[in-house]
């Protein structure tokens, strides 16, 4: 981490777009009051942002670090600070710091590899910087095999982006599922650890888990049922924080916290760590 | 010293475990020094031969416990309560917060707890062992060559020497005497507080509160405070403070508290035992029942299973707010 | 080393007030000592610690952290810090003044918490032998000898005679300030205090307590340990020993809405709670055995991990003084651990 002057006192950031992605996650697109990115960041770290009076939270950075211009973040609504964020109107001034974990190794191991993300719901918004990311240098890695599901068609985060542009680069497969059946959808029908299993990849990848634990758990079972090693597998973990740097103690888990040393993890390492994220 | 041994205690709690009677034991556990007492869940008599206390440094109110130990077991669950311990058996019990199927309480008597505060406000620190079978009780440390003999009258806690009863209100069984309801000075303090002018009470509790860490020691150990979800620990609540932020705040909670368990709190004293800032916090709860007995006539919560206190019981003879507001001028 | 009367032990507070706030231990009303700010009239107290940690001397229970003012849809942050004073804190015992180092491998490790290391730097701390630990007292079993306090200047009190070593650049400038209170001395007097204490902490009931068994790389053997649910089966969930420990650190962000503006503050928060961990989705740590074993876990395992084989706890004995049961860090060593003497 760099030697930042001032770790818990943030800038001021400002709302520039807000997009309704689903019934319950917005994607908001912020800059820092002189209309420029407020940090560079890797693919998979997060940021603080707050509202002052309202708290303040960890989001994952969804937008590609090869967007130079602003940040996004793909926000659910289920706390405090996130249903503060869902009333926002663009022009709004929130704070913003950051940028803190560890990004997922997009410069080195996933290099020439073939890749595999797999993601659940909202668990879409931390991969989607990776899946940008690996799309802008496109020529580095092998083939990329996305699969996303969501409890309906309504509840696909992203999902313009995914068919219009996902979907119809050379080498990206896109498989798309949702939880029950529904009018309109012709698409696969079924909970995502099934789809990957009826899918059932190839081992010569590396696999990007992201969702809801019971997603991670079963999809890593089903992952390692195909063959995969857990050090083939990397997942983001998300735990309550404070500070972001380390220090608070909240999303300490054995020796690791998730801010400093996390949140990406490869599934052998959390096997390391005591149960309790 | 107390007149029931813990050879009696530990008989009747391993003759009732193995006669399946009960499947637990809550019972006072051997620490590293001889006051140094942990409540404990004893399940075998193993357990028990090996780890069961009973002496002047038995304090802890059980009580409490029974709300979340009940829930837990399939049969019943042993408790030992002294006197005082029973009002918030019964103050429980009237707030249907633990199923009295569970429970197989057996009334001890008991002749006053030790302050250990006290002991080593005579006996300096560094003591190595504590002997109170006797009236005296013998405290030996690293530091003197024969033990220091104290008056066991002397060291006893606070609300010992206030005690307000000897008589159990509740029990399955009885072990020992049954004794009486006392007749305790325990109002004293309040009256001495009552009596100063409103800003010598603002500097007294000023100078008692201040020194809170919000620990909250005092409302976790307190039978009254068993609130699933206690709103200081609510995020959402606008009042979860974790630390004092101001002289306000500070206040706020224990006052905020006392309300609370006002016409609920049976006196037990445990918010005081256990603060670790040794802050007289039973005095706001006295000051609420010494009130309430002035204004509603003599209430003692958990005297008996189902009585309606006499803030939550309006009769037509209740008093008037004005005639409250009179009574500031005379003491408080 | 330097040394000068009791009686005159007043004159030399007097002297480093002058140019700085001095704290000492002071009875409190109560019976109990606290960090007192020295002024004409303060007392050093005889008690053997303070029930506070000095730890609030650099990471206070609550703090502003920065404020801000809203109008309509902007946000200002203000920075309300004011230059961090010199201060000089007296009489810490050697188990506290082990704890600031526990606390900088937190605090000052990248990055940097400046809040933390402006007072730091700005403090003196001036520490004191002790001469009568308490059965509570295990600071020997992290390797800490109370008649050898470290810290900026080392202190020794018999009862006729105060003596100061300098062990810092710090404590060099402080005790240039107190020269001509004090007079160069042997160390024959203080040797021997040094021996009395040495045979008294072989005589502590904790002194056979080790630390076998815990460390880094312990986390699969003891996380599963089943004692952990007989250790915790009647804690409150209360924070007390996390706030009387002079080595806890967990903390809280909050912020606080006055009405003209938003004061975001920092306080101490307690792993004990039951919201430590709380997330709008869920919770990590369920029971109270969990935030207990994370409690003990963290001090015994996880920080040694971290930080080359250096555990969390000091041994000053507070939590064994104050826990409303009496639970503590000592039975948990010698339950889980390797010595059951």
């Amino acid at each position: 981490m760099n030697n930042r002057a001032e770790t818990l006192i943030p800038k001021v950031g400002v709302i520039t777009d807000v997009r309704i992605d689903t019934p319950d996650i917005k994607t908001f697109r912020v800059v820092t009051t002189d209309g420029k990115k407020a940090f560079g960041h890797k693919p998979g770290q997060c940021a603080m942002l707050s509202i002052p009076g309202v708290g303040e939270a960890m989001f994952s950075i969804t937008s590609s670090p090869t967007n130079e211009e602003f940040m996004e973040f793909s926000i659910k609504k289920c706390g405090c600070v996130t249903e503060w964020l869902h009333q926002a109107e663009v022009g709004q001034q929130i704070t913003i710091r950051g940028p803190y974990g560890n990004p997922f190794p997009v410069d080195d191991v996933f290099v020439g590899k073939n890749l595999l993300f797999i993601a659940g719901g909202v668990g879409l918004a931390p991969l989607r910087s990776v899946i940008n990311y690996c799309r802008h240098y496109r020529d580095r890695y092998g083939d990329i095999d996305i699969v996303y599901g969501s409890r309906s068609k309504d509840d696909l985060l992203d999902y313009k982006e995914i068919i219009d542009e996902w979907a119809t680069d050379a080498g990206v497969n896109v498989h798309l599922t949702i939880d029950n059946p529904q009018e309109g959808w012709d698409g696969h029908v079924g909970f995502v650890p099934n789809y990957v299993k009826e899918l059932g990849f190839d081992t010569n990848k590396t696999a990007i888990l992201c969702g809801p634990p019971i997603m991670i758990k079963f999809t890593l079972e089903g992952l390692c049922g195909l063959g995969f090693d857990k050090t083939q597998i990397y997942t983001t973990l998300e735990l309550r924080m404070k500070c972001g740097v380390g220090k608070c103690g909240r999303c300490n888990v054995g020796s690791k916290y998730v801010c400093k040393d996390g949140p990406v993890f490869r599934c052998d390492e959390l096997d390391e760590l005591p149960s309790e994220y | 010293m107390q007149k029931i041994t813990r050879e009696q205690l530990i008989d009747k709690a391993v003759s009732l475990l193995e006669n399946g009677t009960v499947e637990a034991v809550l019972g006072w556990g051997k620490g590293e020094f001889d006051y140094d007492v942990t409540p404990t869940v004893f399940k075998t008599a193993d357990e028990i031969n090996a780890g069961f206390v009973w002496n002047d440094f038995c304090g802890a109110n059980f009580s409490r416990y029974l709300v979340a130990k009940t829930g837990k077991i399939e049969g019943k669950i042993l408790v030992f309560l002294k006197p005082c311990d029973t009002y918030s058996f019964n103050q429980l019990l009237t707030e249907h917060r633990f199923d009295r199927e569970k429970v197989y309480a057996v009334g001890i008597p008991c002749e006053g707890m030790a302050d250990i505060a006290k002991v080593k406000a005579v006996c300096g620190e560094g003591i190595s062992a504590i002997n109170c079978d006797g009236e005296k009780i013998a405290v030996t440390t690293l530091y003197d060559d024969e033990p220091i003999m104290v008056d066991a009258k002397d060291v006893l806690a606070e609300r010992c020497v206030n005690c307000k009863s000897k008589k159990h209100v509740a029990y399955d069984e009885l072990l020992g005497e049954e004794g009486e309801v006392v007749d305790s000075a325990r109002f004293d303090e309040v009256a001495k507080i009552e009596a100063m002018t409103p800003d010598e009470r603002f500097a007294f509790w000023q100078n008692e509160l201040s020194r809170c860490i919000r620990c909250n020691a005092c409302r976790d150990a307190c039978p009254a405070c068993t609130c699933e979800k206690c709103v200081f620990d609510n995020p959402n609540s606008g009042v979860e403070n974790k630390a004092p932020a101001n002289s306000f705040e500070e206040k706020m909670f224990h006052i905020i508290r006392a309300f609370h368990v006002a016409g609920r709190c049976t006196d037990c004293g445990e918010c005081s035992r256990v603060c670790p800032q040794n802050i007289p916090l039973h005095l706001l709860n006295r000051k609420f029942i010494k009130d309430i007995n002035e204004f509603y006539g003599e209430y003692q919560a958990g005297a008996e299973v189902g009585s309606r206190a006499p803030l939550v019981d309006y009769t037509t003879g209740d008093i008037e707010p004005g005639e409250v507001f009179d009574r500031r001028d005379t003491n408080a | 080393m330097r040394k000068c009367s009791l009686e005159s032990l007043n004159s030399v507070f007097a002297e480093i007030a002058k140019a700085a706030t001095l704290y000492i231990p002071a009875d409190r009303t109560d019976g109990s000592a606290v960090y007192t700010k020295w002024e004409e009239g303060v007392v050093y107290s005889n008690a053997l610690n303070t029930v506070r940690s000095p730890k609030d001397f650099f990471f206070p229970q609550m703090e502003n952290l920065m404020e801000f003012k809203t109008q309509g849809k902007t946000i200002e942050i203000i920075d309300t810090r004011s230059e961090t004073e010199d201060f000089v804190v007296f009489g810490v015992r050697a188990c506290d003044v082990k704890s600031f180092e526990i606390l900088d491998r937190v605090f000052l490790s990248e990055p940097v918490d400046s809040y933390y290391a402006a007072r730091r730097a700005h403090g003196v701390i001036v520490s004191m032998a002790c001469t009568r630990p308490s059965e509570t007292c295990f600071c020997q079993t992290f390797g800490i000898n109370p008649a050898e306090p470290a810290g900026d200047i080392s202190v020794w009190k018999t009862e006729t005679e105060v003596f100061f070593k300098s062990n810092t650049e710090k404590g060099v400038a402080l005790m240039q300030k107190l020269e001509a209170l004090t007079e160069e001395c042997t160390e024959e007097a203080v040797d021997a205090q040094k021996e009395k204490i040495s045979a008294v902490m072989k005589k502590l009931p904790l002194a056979n307590l080790t630390t076998e068994g815990f460390g880094g790389g312990k986390t699969k053997e003891l996380f599963d340990n089943p004692a952990w649910e007989e250790l915790s089966q009647t804690c409150l969930g209360c924070g007390t020993c996390t706030f009387v420990c002079p080595t806890c650190q967990c903390y809280d962000i909050k912020d606080f809405n006055t009405g003209k503006g938003v004061i975001r503050y920092r306080c101490w928060d307690s792993c004990m709670y039951s919201e430590f961990t709380r997330m709008a989705h869920g919770n990590n740590r369920l029971t109270q055995k969990e935030r207990f074993r994370q409690r003990f876990m963290h001090k015994l395992v996880y920080y040694p991990e971290n930080n080359d084989g250096l555990f969390s706890c000091v041994g000053c004995g507070r939590c064994l003084a104050k826990c409303p049961i009496s639970m503590n860090i000592v039975k948990v060593m010698k339950k889980i651990g390797g010595s059951n003497e």
